[in-house]
């Protein structure tokens, strides 16, 4: 049977796409920030995990503003990435597994998670930004990857309850799958930023340590924040963070922090890696 | 028309992109999608005006397009994630528009960023459980 081994946190800023593009990793500037992925990456690679589910929101790539799904699971066996509006050179497509992914569908639906299915997805730089900060970038990717987008951008987008009920549904669809696979989940984006309006530039470190230290430990503390407050205080667009939550539901109560880090600011953010192990 | 008001509308200097956002500038997030292919950024920058007619963008939002008001483009309901693509290829990174928003420098918004780590990494080597180096 599947099995989702941990889940894994990270940043998808496109500025982080751009300094491994450009070779700035090892820049003082970038240094602490990517250096705090090596035990991530050391994990991976330790762990090999042949899935990668990569819960993301799609910036304006692949949906459009005529129809917005609150969730959506990619149902295919190839992901292309393509340009966002800025001319950057599109990395290689990423390897899907249908069969998986339907499974997955089948079993969200089954449980009222009405999910859209999608047999054609361009994936952006919130999917691909986390795979490259935790893999390299590399012509053929060393994992299969499932993207599940979540809606951020368009209010009203789900709230932080919501988005763990779904891990915890995601968690029992994976694991009835019956072929022997190794499912780690990422949940991307986040933690505090605002982007838009005066406001722009508001980084809340307390807030985000907060995040870091009770979605490892106690993330029913997360959900009970109404969307509203989530914005308040960790910006418009710091309201990714929710997204964490789809990962934290699909582990076990508690589970085994095996890394945390956090750096800020990075490009206009608060960025934090945690690696969290399922013991059971 | 009667829109339902929200207890995020309060916060200042913010403007939530829900659905009286996006019926509104509904036109322009179209345009501003469109540039996701190079084709129809040439065909914007070659005449930006008929550009906006094509897509249906008039009056106060045609302006702030062809004045690159970026501020008066998000108060009128564009999103910022949508906005991105007309303004980065164009040579005004998401930093450069927090400045102009404040009306400040982009050294002075990098500025303010860079003071909310200080001290931060010798803050978490206290801790203990975190990563740092």
């Amino acid at each position: 049977m599947a099995k989702i081994i941990g889940g894994i946190t990270s940043s998808h800023i496109p500025a982080v796409g751009n300094a491994i593009a450009n070779n700035l990793t090892q820049e003082p500037y970038w240094k602490r920030f990517f250096d705090g992925y090596e035990p991530a990456k050391a994990w991976l690679q330790e762990k090999k995990p042949d899935i990668a589910i990569v819960v993301y929101n799609d910036h304006g790539l692949n949906f459009f503003l005529d129809k917005v799904p609150t969730f959506a699971l990619g149902c295919a066996d190839i992901y292309e990435n393509a340009d966002e509006g800025w001319a950057l050179k599109p990395v290689a497509p990423f390897k899907g597994d249908a069969a998986f992914s339907w499974h997955v569908a089948e079993k969200l639906v089954e449980e009222e998670f009405d999910i859209c299915t999608c047999q054609e997805m361009k994936v952006d730089h919130g999917f691909v930004n986390p795979i490259r900060a935790l893999y390299g970038t590399h012509d053929v990717w060393p994992v299969t990857t499932i993207p599940l987008a979540v809606n951020t951008v368009q209010h009203p987008v789900p709230t932080a309850a919501r988005c763990f009920k779904l891990g915890q549904a995601l968690r029992r669809a994976v694991e009835s799958y019956e072929e022997d696979l190794k499912v780690v989940v990422f949940g991307t984006g986040g933690l505090s930023h605002q982007l838009q309006g005066e406001r722009a530039g508001l980084i809340d470190v307390e807030f985000d340590l907060e995040c870091m230290d009770r979605i490892a430990s106690d993330p029913e503390w997360f959900t009970k924040f109404s969307n509203s407050e989530i914005m308040r205080r960790a910006g418009t667009e710091g309201i990714e963070t929710i997204m964490w939550l789809v990962m934290r539901g699909a582990l076990q109560p508690n589970v085994k922090v095996v890394h945390k880090h956090y750096h800020a600011p990075i490009s206009n953010t608060g960025a934090g890696v945690l690696v969290l192990e399922n013991t059971l | 028309m009667n829109w339902t008001k929200h207890d995020y509308e309060d916060i200042p200097g913010t403007y939530v992109f829900d659905g009286k956002h996006a019926h509104g500038a509904y036109p322009l997030n179209k345009l501003l999608f469109s540039f996701c292919e190079e084709s129809n950024r040439d065909e914007f920058d070659r005449d930006p005006a008929a550009y906006c007619d094509k897509y249906g963008v008039a009056g106060k939002y045609k302006d702030f397009v062809l004045k690159k008001d970026f501020l008066g483009m998000l108060r009128a309901g564009a999103n910022i994630y949508y906005m991105a693509k007309m303004a980065i290829p164009r040579g005004t990174s998401v930093q450069d528009a927090g400045a102009q928003f404040q009306g400040i420098t982009t050294k002075e918004f990098q500025a303010k960023l860079l003071a909310k780590g200080e001290g931060l990494p010798e803050r978490l080597a206290k801790r203990g459980d975190y990563w740092n180096g």
